[in-house]
């Protein structure tokens, strides 16, 4: 039976894994190669690596972190951040990515998810979506979260689908780094109107927010930062906890 | 050394990865040709069967001559399924046909959102071996391993193990020197790396 995945993020910057709250306020948590090391050890089931920052040196930083975590690492590696246009995805999976994760760039260019997918294959593209409430409805944000678009969360996930896109990661805006628990409702009505997976991401704060997001949220996938970080739990203590709750986990 | 067939079909870096983990020296051959100083033939490959296309001709006739010396080919997602004869993914384009059958879609592609039989097939999931063969060698039965596909092959007399994504398909597959893995050695872990060197060991 197919496992619910658990996934961690990293989200880096000059070279150092910082996490903040609500897409703001970040602070360090350590060295990216050596967390990934000990996730990977404690059964993590596929990395992330978020990049947030804008500067070369600092891409050039990113470039080395990517090419030591999957030189060691024989999971699957997303790397999501700063990719504007197909060049810069075809270098990021020169240096060993397996997805790549495009926000922003797909929003402003859709056909580029279309671009990624005939050159790699749907598998390697995620679009990931980060979505905030507004009234009744989830609306997408562009640009970390600043930018909103008027786009609904749905509709756009079912477009980026239609183009291409091999999975969705959906980040809620309002419960990222709150530790308050998933955003259920928002990842069952996404995970509902696609036929790919999603990766629920934002709110990760207990092993029960897991068995939530897999049941209620009906996530694929669920993904989490800082609850790994500083070592609040770890993959193979929240897959023990799922497990007994029935949910299909790899121990 | 081990050839890597590059036929355009996804990214080769995570497979040269993980052999390069293992100890493998590899090469891409330009050239057919070339895979007459290969030990052992690895094809790889994701996306679309009509991508194997490229491969018709030359690179066909070099793998198939590569097997009727007796070395060994390891066929990887796509590439297991070209090991077959063919692929409702893409009717015109014919597979190597050393292995019986035809791939198809899993489930007939139908989404089942209540059991949440999703496709693509996309994560870890065990493989339930059900014969033993040399490219399983200390892999135990039940032991999850990273797929992501669409087209799955069919259960035949070759499989080594099959895994259950709604339908049951053949994850694993071996005929003599002819291995096949529908999920991704190179992403799944230490037993990805382990069926990876029980194919080193085949290559000699």
């Amino acid at each position: 039976m197919l496992s619910r995945r658990i996934i961690a993020c990293l989200d880096v910057r000059d070279g150092k894994v910082v996490k903040g709250i609500n897409f703001e306020k970040l602070r360090c948590a350590g060295d990216p190669v050596e967390l990934a090391q000990r996730y990977n050890a404690e059964g993590i089931d596929e990395l992330v690596i978020l990049d947030v920052t804008a500067t070369i040196e600092a891409r050039r930083a990113l470039s080395e972190t990517i090419r030591s975590v999957a030189r060691e690492l024989f999971i699957p590696l997303a790397v999501g951040g700063g990719i504007r246009s197909a060049d810069d995805a075809a270098a990021i999976v020169d240096l060993g990515a397996d997805k790549v994760s495009i926000n922003t760039a797909a929003l402003d260019e859709p056909s580029l998810i279309t671009k990624l997918a005939d050159r790699y294959g749907s598998q390697a593209v995620i679009v990931a979506i980060d979505a905030k409430r507004n009234g009744e409805r989830f609306e997408v944000y562009a640009r970390s979260g600043h930018t909103p678009t008027r786009r609904g969360a749905i509709e756009w996930a079912c477009e980026a689908e239609s183009r291409g896109a091999g999975e969705i990661l959906l980040t809620s805006i309002d419960r990222d780094g709150t530790k308050n628990g998933f955003d259920c409702e928002l990842t069952a009505s996404v995970s509902g109107a696609v036929s790919i997976p999603v990766i629920a991401s934002g709110g990760a704060g207990t092993a029960d927010d897991f068995v939530d997001v897999f049941t209620s949220g009906r996530a694929d996938a669920a993904l989490a930062a800082s609850l790994f970080h500083y070592a609040e739990t770890n993959a193979r203590d929240l897959k023990l906890h799922l497990r007994d709750r029935g949910i299909p986990v790899r121990l | 050394m081990i050839a890597l067939i590059d036929y355009g079909a996804g990214n080769l870096t995570s497979v040269k990865k993980a052999l390069a983990a293992i100890g493998a020296d590899v090469f891409v051959p330009a050239r057919p040709n070339e895979l007459e100083a290969a030990r052992g033939i690895i094809v790889p490959g994701v996306g679309n069967f009509g991508a194997t296309r490229a491969l018709e001709a030359g690179w066909t006739n070099a793998i198939r001559e590569h097997v009727d010396l007796g070395r060994p080919v390891l066929g990887i997602c796509l590439g297991m399924q070209w090991l077959f004869e063919g692929s409702d993914e893409a009717p015109n384009v014919s597979g190597l046909g050393i292995l019986a059958g035809r791939c198809y879609r899993l489930n007939n592609g139908k989404i089942d959102n209540q059991t949440r039989l999703k496709i693509p097939h996309v994560g870890w999931n065990n493989i339930d071996i059900v014969r033993t063969a040399p490219i399983v060698r200390g892999v135990a039965s039940g032991e999850q391993v990273y797929f992501t596909h669409s087209y799955v092959a069919p259960i035949t007399a070759e499989t080594i193990a099959n895994t259950e994504h709604g339908e049951k398909f053949a994850s694993i597959v071996q005929r003599e020197n002819v291995a096949g893995v529908q999920f991704h050695p190179e992403k799944s872990g230490e037993i990805g790396l382990r069926v990876l060197r029980n194919f080193m060991e085949l290559a000699g």
